[in-house]
């Protein structure tokens, strides 16, 4: 196994003294297997206790580890110093939101917006759970089954240009997670949460870049469901002006 | 110094914490339910869970099934009352998840699909693909924002429970926590009539471990602390199949599949263990079997020492991307190779703590007002060793149970008072200002006590077990708690000092490592997943009870032993 040391290049911000963001060098041991993750450890716990960064799993699912790696969003649990062994590892925290303190940012604005989708099962009736679950066959669960797969780890908004201008944009996660309940079978609430996504911002500057499509460690497409809800909510205001009977349904 | 109140504060935002929560908010819509959480509920540990949830779903099933095998697989600790009440209320709630909108994969016919699981004698376990774990706290996330009165506190240390004394002896009261908001530094007093802790494991009292950075046993020793008795701690569960260097699970689902194990002649030496069961054995006997392997030279020899074979090449491509997709994401992520072409490598690891704080059925402690659900509490279902698959819904239905019953505590007893909640508060800011951030004397580093800690826990309290090496363990937590009051932070700032969390955290790890290796060293029998070398039987006479650690603040845990509920399957040997 190759081993040498590596350096790596990482943002640091304490708004209790700094003004702005600065950066600061740290020399560690580098072994092939190992992850930025691997190495912001090694600082923390080797070199300086007071570099802030989240972090779990380490198994890329919870979602936490997200950065900016050498202007890339990417999970840290995931990307491995040999990349780019020799040269230097630039790590800064995601793109485009607040940051909290040195890699940690502010994604409470996320949070809210997820709510703002209605992100559960909304029927009309529930029948009692003595009647059983419901039935949903392998096909039903493929039409949602990608959407389903978001972790919420921010890697598409850093990647969102909408979101760099458009602050109010829902997103490519909250909007994806809208989708997977919009095509689940066992869900009713789908024009109730057009009529949500149909008022809100940004929505029709997102072009089809799919910068968000290709960030995403888990596969998730959310271009297409932004695509895809673009058009439902299109033909829900035309059904509304043409039938006004249409939106009931 | 903030007070914020709620009739019912929640500690942990996984799948017990949050199914207790909207099982409250369900009892009664106007009590207020306050969410504390570490990280982003959605970050929780039960993320990481993959291969299912049991329950009798199918026709061909039967209750008693799913109960006996969960009583053998325990090696008859678990009691039998807290099983059949498990059972029973298992399919209810994998039918309500499911009305919640959890993508369980499912068969042609729309019904949700089960797999066989190890040490269950039919095919019960539901699953969505290998990111049951995944899936369930999403949807138990994403369903608990239409509920307005949760209210969440997300990235809260908590620190201390708030205990009221009351008048009389024994009128002791849980009324609330303090916790330290992560993005302001502030030690808030967070109260309650009732409180739930739901934290999780604590796998990272050992370096090899398939737990996340935050399963540090926060909520066991909290009530520890308290005054509340762990149970069963020297139960630690590894799970066989762990990849090395990293101790990413790769889930049971690979065997219940059909996957093999293979030593270093190629053979499936199962045989020799478990022959009736082969790949679907307990996971207790199975870890046992590959380190045995291991000590006769049949490992193979790799940078981060011996491991096996875990082989499902022979499943092919399509089984593979359908029912365990993260299985080759991992492979391909953290190997890099791909299990539908080579065979992984696997070794034991620390997966899951089968012990944990004492409850009733009702996940109510001894403490008044304080309540327990998930892999911090012991009810206990799991006793000796727990069966794959049946965490999940220990969650489920054990959550559930804590959240009407704290609901219904809070229902009826008074609003804490004020004044000795803001009393207790302020000594805990003072003791978390001088013990840490504004001390200036010392010299330890967290980092290196960590690593001194899991590594003696790996040696010492490991697969196998003997007094001596329990001894040595024993011994070496306490100076290494002595050495935790040297500890000296870089760190001084309020703004996310992960650095304190860090030092908080490894007090806490101290407290449970020693409550985990005395138990261990006390219970002079083998049994379920205790194996020691020194007392390789399992002795009934002495020992079928569970062990009960009592914190002591000078010295180590006392242990004392709670009689085993045995209702209608008396203890027989335990053979597969």
């Amino acid at each position: 196994m190759e081993a040498g040391t590596i350096t790596l290049t990482v943002t640091r911000f304490n708004p209790e003294v700094d003004d702005a963001p600065r950066r600061q060098s740290y020399t560690v041991p580098y072994r092939t297997d190992m992850v930025v993750l691997d190495a912001l450890n090694y600082i923390k716990w080797n070199l300086d206790g007071s570099l802030a960064f989240r972090w779990s799993c380490r198994m890329g699912i919870c979602g936490s580890c997200g950065m900016m790696v050498n202007g890339t969003p990417r999970l840290t649990c995931g990307t491995y110093l040999r990349e780019f062994y020799p040269n230097e590892v630039v790590v800064e925290p995601l793109a485009h939101f607040p940051i909290i303190r040195d890699l940690v940012i502010d994604m409470s604005d996320f949070l809210r917006k997820l709510q703002e989708v209605q992100p559960w099962i909304i029927r009309e009736e529930e029948p009692p759970l003595e009647q059983g679950a419901y039935r949903q066959t392998p096909a039903e669960h493929e039409r949602y089954r990608q959407f389903s797969m978001c972790i919420n780890c921010m890697l598409c908004y850093s990647a969102c240009p909408v979101y760099a201008i458009e602050p109010e944009f829902l997103g490519p996660a909250a909007l994806a997670l809208a989708r997977r309940y919009n095509l689940d079978s066992r869900d009713q609430g789908k024009a109730q949460r057009l009529t949500i996504i149909a008022a809100s911002a940004g929505i029709w500057e997102c072009t089809f870049v799919g910068e968000c499509s290709v960030v995403c460690p888990k596969g998730v497409d959310p271009a297409k469901a932004i695509q895809q809800t673009k058009w439902d909510t299109t033909l829900d205001l035309v059904k509304s002006l043409v039938l006004p009977w249409g939106r009931r349904k | 110094m903030e007070t914020v109140s709620y009739d019912i504060v929640i500690v942990g935002g996984g799948a017990a914490g949050l199914r207790a929560a909207i099982a409250a908010a369900e009892t009664d819509p106007r009590l207020r339910i306050g969410l504390v959480s570490k990280v982003y509920p959605m970050r929780s540990h039960t993320v990481s869970a993959e291969g299912g949830a049991a329950a009798v779903l199918r026709d061909d099933d039967s209750l008693d099934g799913h109960a006996f095998d969960t009583i053998k697989g325990s090696d008859y600790l678990a009691d039998q009352d807290a099983v059949e009440v498990f059972v029973q209320e298992a399919p209810r709630e994998l039918i309500q998840l499911e009305r919640w909108g959890c993508p369980w994969s499912r068969d042609p016919d729309g019904r949700i699909s089960v797999r066989p699981f190890g040490g269950m004698t039919t095919w019960r376990t539901c699953f969505a693909a290998d990111k049951t774990g995944f899936h369930m706290l999403h949807t138990l996330f994403q369903t608990s924002l239409k509920y307005p009165q949760i209210i969440r506190h997300d990235e809260r240390f908590v620190t201390s429970l708030l205990v009221e004394d009351g008048p009389g002896a024994g009128g002791k009261r849980c009324v609330g926590v303090t916790a330290i908001d992560a993005q302001t530094g502030e030690l808030e007093a967070i109260t309650g009539r009732a409180v739930i802790l739901a934290t999780g494991g604590a796998g990272r009292v050992y370096a090899f471990t398939t737990n996340g950075a935050i399963c540090t046993g926060d909520g066991m020793v909290l009530a520890y602390r308290a005054g509340v008795p762990l149970k069963d701690m020297e139960f630690v569960q590894f799970h066989p199949t762990g990849l090395p260097n990293t101790g990413i699970l790769i889930t049971e689902g690979a065997r219940g599949e059909g996957g093999y194990l293979l030593n270093n002649q190629g053979e499936r030496f199962l045989k020799h263990y478990v022959p009736g069961k082969m790949e679907l054995g307990p996971r207790d006997i199975i870890s046992r079997a590959i380190v045995t392997e291991f000590e006769a030279g049949r490992g193979f020899e790799g940078p981060y020492g011996q491991y096996v074979h875990l082989d499902i090449r022979h499943l092919g491509e399509k089984v593979i991307d359908r029912k365990l997709p993260m299985v080759r994401e991992l492979c391909r992520d953290y190997v890099g190779i791909d299990p539908v072409h080579e065979p992984i490598p696997v070794r034991p690891v620390v997966h899951y703590m089968m012990g944990g704080i004492h409850t009733d059925l009702d996940g109510a402690t001894p403490l008044p007002g304080l309540y327990a659900a998930g892999e911090c509490a012991c009810v206990s279902i799991n006793g000796a060793n727990r069966l794959g698959s049946n965490s999940l819904t220990e969650c489920l239905v054990f959550g559930a149970r804590a959240g009407r019953a704290a609901a219904q505590f809070a229902l009826a007893s008074a609003a804490p008072p004020s004044n000795p909640v803001e009393l207790l508060a302020t000594d805990e800011a003072r003791r978390i200002e001088t013990s840490y951030l504004q001390r200036e004397e010392g010299t330890e580093r967290i980092g290196r006590i960590r690593d001194e800690l899991q590594a003696a826990m790996d040696r010492g309290v490991g697969v196998f077990r003997t007094a001596e090496s329990l001894q040595s363990v024993c011994d070496e937590l306490r100076a290494l708690r002595a050495r935790c009051g040297r500890i000296k932070l870089d760190d001084r700032s309020r703004v996310f000092n992960t650095e304190l969390f860090g030092a908080l955290e490894l007090e806490f790890m101290l407290d449970l490592a020693e409550a985990i290796a005395w138990s261990a060293l006390r219970r002079e029998e083998s049994r379920g997943s205790h194996a020691r070398r020194d007392f390789p039987e399992r002795d009934d006479e002495r020992f079928l009870a569970h062990s009960m650690a009592h914190y002591q603040p000078d010295g180590p845990p006392r242990i004392d032993y709670l009689p085993v509920t045995i209702t209608r399957w008396q203890p027989q040997a335990r053979t597969y």
